[in-house]
């Protein structure tokens, strides 16, 4: 626990199909009902049922950044709950556990419920996690009424099992006040009436995110984790005069909505890797016949189907070079949950200004956790029309794909009388029509791409490219994308209370890059730690590919942080790998020059006690 | 409604196709169907795939989508989900529709979306030059077969009536003015309709004399109400029936379910979904 934001991090572990998700994400959602800020991460099997399954939230008076690394709480639903977490647990944890497991530990301290006994005199065996529910909001004294209330507002589609869960509540919340009644070592006085917030997880952010930029198309076929996003839309998009269509696969989802945007509809699918691998040559088609659509891909750890509930960074590159031919697009990468709305919009901007594809990234980990997050304001005033051609442009010789200077041409619509004109993926002259000449050829691929330079300008202008923070112009920097963004942010703050100077940068438009932002970032470094969850460390090698030169010519160097393991960056490691570049800087410093610079004095001092460091 | 003339329909791209190809009596078909129609150009939408039918938007001044492999069905359901009130055409040939793009025709069958799909059929490869295609008899010798093919082919039409297409209908490049009937009874049809069109390959796979002498009307006594009798017409192949083989005009149409589900929805806005998220 830091001292300046105290925050209690609560590892919930079980069998799959014994109610563990549900137990995290209720007790997630009591914590905030309660006023405290959430931030939750969750992982399972691929199965339904069967298999082990965690579920952690993070709880704190204000702003939570991360899942948190070490538990401090534990909630045990079996024995391979304990036998799978125990060396994840800071030290003093306390253990909630069924208590007909037998836990051999005396370094943490125990509070056995006996869930499955209340379950069972209740004659309602699948109880149990409501019992712990119950245990767990007399632990963190939280408002059985608001405990209550939450039950019936998520299981009232369940009449019949409703109130045999809330008997099991009430019963696991009595024995643990009679049985523990002295103050549990972690609890956070929940702080009077705070800000309005929400409780918003990172599929429904773009789910609304589309819905706000006007979306009214969606086609989609299910894919872990990406479909809880097309739950949302089709939930939504009906009361928004919107079509959803769940298709027979990801390249029918892919043309369906490049034909509902022909057609005039903001459109988009959303998917994950193996189903972003199907939709490539469809990604050609939208950018050859320049047809504007957005593309969500909630990553996960691949190759192949790979571990398709767990979390990963691994698409970048097919999300940035996939497809032949050279077919612009481009790539958003929003990280937090909140920035998933926004992001969304961003998107739809660019697709119809510039009638593109736009991929935007997310991640298992940002699209199915829950975070508390202040109400978005006027979300986005800017402009998302397509350009379509004027009357008098109708009149006379309409030419679909209008040489201009900016790459963008009037767009018709089927409908639009003198605007008829054929979408053509062949290669193309001005009015849509197959010409396969060098001239036009070269013409027509610099007037493509030419769309994707007057975007990078026009972005250079935009706070959304970027987000930079830290001690400005610090020799030691951090440069990431996605959702590893709290995880960076919070290891730059323990990093600064250990005295060391460092920025961080996380561009959210991956392509076009934000070159200006960048340079200015890199121009004051002497250091820069790139980490990523993916194997080969895609983001650093683009990194030092795009900017060779200019890191050369300063002599700054990258060192890759790459993680592939499913599961999230924790601070700690990101600390560590920080620490670790510094003091090689040190080395080779000391090494040429025979002395220490100042710079590097913090660092000498805390080589020896920050590895495997647990805060 | 204004007189139309199938010339009017016509755009200034010379068909590519070789001269004789099954293909052209296919577009001056459907040009007259449309003209009968009097369906104004813009309210028009024609989706294809690859291939040498496949270029078909291109000679129409229509609107026009000509896309990626196999994909017509879906960009034209899109289209036309995208915008109702549009005549969405879907075209294509046979390795397009029924091999590539095979996985799709179900799809657009259960959801009765209401597009006319044309697939001129020619039983070869002809924009790659000759290799045995889906509906390729078995034993085709060609460059990609040397030694004659393995498979036996699809029949399209047993096909779409098993998959419940809601209008099924067989036409032949060599008998224009049925295949023009048959065009404006599709394009009028409410729902999906599927028409194989024989439309010989004049380059690689010469089947006009072969179809000629195979092809006859379907009985006078059939009725396109009838799905097991289509069904048993179909499976005659030393025979190829042309005309309607099945009608069904009782099913909803996709679209209009969607307008129920929107009707059905409660209404919200924006602000209204973020105020029920407020802890």
């Amino acid at each position: 626990m830091q001292e300046d934001n105290p925050t209690i991090v609560i590892r919930v572990a079980g069998e799959g199909g014994e109610g563990t998700i549900t137990l995290g994400d209720l007790l997630t959602r009591v914590a905030a009902y309660s006023g405290l800020e959430v931030y939750s991460f969750r992982t399972y099997p691929a199965e339904i049922r069967g298999g082990q399954v965690m579920y952690q939230t993070r709880l704190g008076l204000s702003r939570v950044m991360t899942e948190g690394d070490e538990a401090n709480v534990l909630v045990a639903m079996n024995r391979q709950a304990w036998l799978d977490e125990r060396g994840d647990l800071c030290q003093g944890a306390a253990l909630i556990y069924e208590a007909t497991v037998d836990i051999a530990d005396d370094t943490h301290s125990h509070y056995p419920v006996p869930a499955e006994a209340i379950a069972q005199s209740l004659d309602w065996p699948i109880g149990k996690n409501f019992a712990l529910l119950g245990a767990l909001t007399w632990f963190f004294r939280f408002d059985p009424d608001t405990a209550e209330t939450l039950v019936r507002q998520r299981m009232q589609r369940h009449a019949e099992s409703l109130e045999k869960n809330l008997a099991a509540m009430q019963r696991g919340y009595a024995y643990a006040r009679e049985t523990y009644p002295e103050p549990f070592p972690f609890n956070l006085a929940a702080p009077g009436k705070p800000a309005e917030r929400i409780l918003l997880s990172g599929a429904d952010a773009m789910a609304l995110g589309a819905l706000a930029a006007g979306c009214t198309f969606y086609a989609g076929y299910p894919i872990t984790p990406a479909t809880p996003l097309m739950e949302s839309m089709a939930r939504y998009l009906p009361a928004f005069d919107g079509t959803l269509v769940q298709v027979e696969d990801e390249i029918a989802a892919i043309n369906m909505a490049i034909g509902a945007s022909f057609a005039g509809r903001r459109a988009m699918t959303a998917t994950s890797g193996p189903g972003l691998s199907l939709m490539v040559e469809g990604l050609g088609l939208a950018s050859m016949a320049e047809i504007p659509l957005v593309v969500v891909n909630v990553q996960r750890a691949g190759p192949s189907t790979g571990l398709p509930t767990k979390t990963s960074q691994g698409d970048l590159f097919l999300a940035l070079y996939g497809g032949h031919g050279d077919a612009p697009r481009f790539v958003l990468a929003p990280d937090s949950v909140k920035d998933c709305y926004f992001q969304t919009i961003y998107a739809f901007s660019l697709a119809e200004r510039f009638q593109m594809p736009v991929i935007v990234l997310s991640d298992q980990a940002m699209a199915a956790r829950m975070e508390t997050t202040p109400l978005p304001g006027t979300p986005w005033n800017g402009p998302l029309e397509r350009i379509t051609p004027t009357v008098e442009e109708l009149k006379g010789d309409y030419r679909r794909y209008a040489y201009t200077e900016n790459g963008v041409s009037p767009m018709s619509h089927p409908g639009v009388p003198g605007g008829m004109y054929l979408a053509e993926s062949l290669e193309h002259d001005e009015h849509g029509y197959p010409d396969q000449t060098p001239q036009t050829h070269q013409r027509m691929m610099q007037k493509r791409a030419n769309k994707v330079e007057a975007a990078r300008q026009m972005l250079a202008d935009w706070r959304m490219t970027s987000r930079r923070w830290g001690d400005r112009d610090a020799p030691f920097g951090i440069m990431g994308w996605g959702s590893t963004r709290g995880a960076v942010r919070e290891a730059t703050q323990r990093l600064q209370s250990y005295g060391i100077p460092v920025e961080a940068i996380y561009p959210h438009t991956l392509l076009p890059m934000p070159d200006s932002a960048i340079a200015d970032f890199i121009s004051s470094k002497r250091a820069i730690l790139v980490p990523e969850l993916n194997f080969s460390g895609q983001f650093g090698r683009m990194i030092e590919h795009r900017y060779y030169h200019q890191l050369d010519e300063l002599n700054v160097h990258i060192y890759q942080l790459k993680k592939e393991q499913g599961v999230p960056l924790k601070v700690r490691e990101i600390v560590d790998a920080a620490v670790s570049m510094i003091n090689n800087e040190r080395q080779q410093w000391e090494a040429k020059h025979g002395e220490m610079a100042r710079i590097f004095e913090v660092v000498a001092g805390l080589a020896h006690n920050t590895g495997g460091r647990r805060d | 409604m204004t007189e139309s003339k199938p010339n009017d329909y016509k755009s200034d791209v010379k068909p590519i196709w070789c001269p004789g190809c099954g293909d052209y009596a296919v577009l001056t078909a459907l040009m007259r169907a449309f003209a009968q129609l009097g369906t104004p150009r813009e309210m028009i939408a024609i989706a294809s795939g690859i291939g040498c039918s496949s270029r078909f938007p291109a000679f129409l001044n229509t609107y026009g989508i000509h896309g990626i492999h196999g994909r017509a069905l879906p960009l034209a359901t899109g289209t036309k989900l995208g915008r109702p009130e549009l005549t969405v055409v879907a075209v294509g040939g046979d390795g397009d529709g029924f091999s590539i793009g095979g996985g799709h025709i179900p799809h657009a069958a259960r959801r009765n979306v209401d597009i006319t799909y044309i697939v001129m059929d020619n039983s070869i490869y002809g924009m790659t030059k000759g290799q045995p295609s889906p509906t390729s008899p078995e034993g085709i010798v060609s460059k990609a077969a040397p030694y004659g093919s393995q498979e036996r082919p699809l029949n399209p039409v047993l096909l779409a009536l098993a998959y419940d297409t809601s209008f099924v209908a067989r036409c032949f490049s060599g008998k224009l003015k049925e295949m023009v009937n048959v065009l404006v009874e599709a394009l009028q049809h409410p729902g999906f309709s599927l028409i194989q069109v024989l439309s010989p390959c004049v380059t690689f796979y010469n089947t006009y004399e072969h179809y000629r002498e195979i092809t006859q009307p379907l009985p006078d006594a059939h009725d396109p109400g009838d799905r097991l009798a289509a069904m048993a017409l179909a499976m005659e192949t030393a025979t190829q029936y042309l005309g309607v083989f099945y009608r069904d005009t009782s099913r909803p149409l996709y679209s209009q379910r969607f307008e129920e589900v929107q009707t059905r929805a409660p209404k919200a806005t924006l602000e209204d979904i973020f105020k029920r998220m407020i802890v």
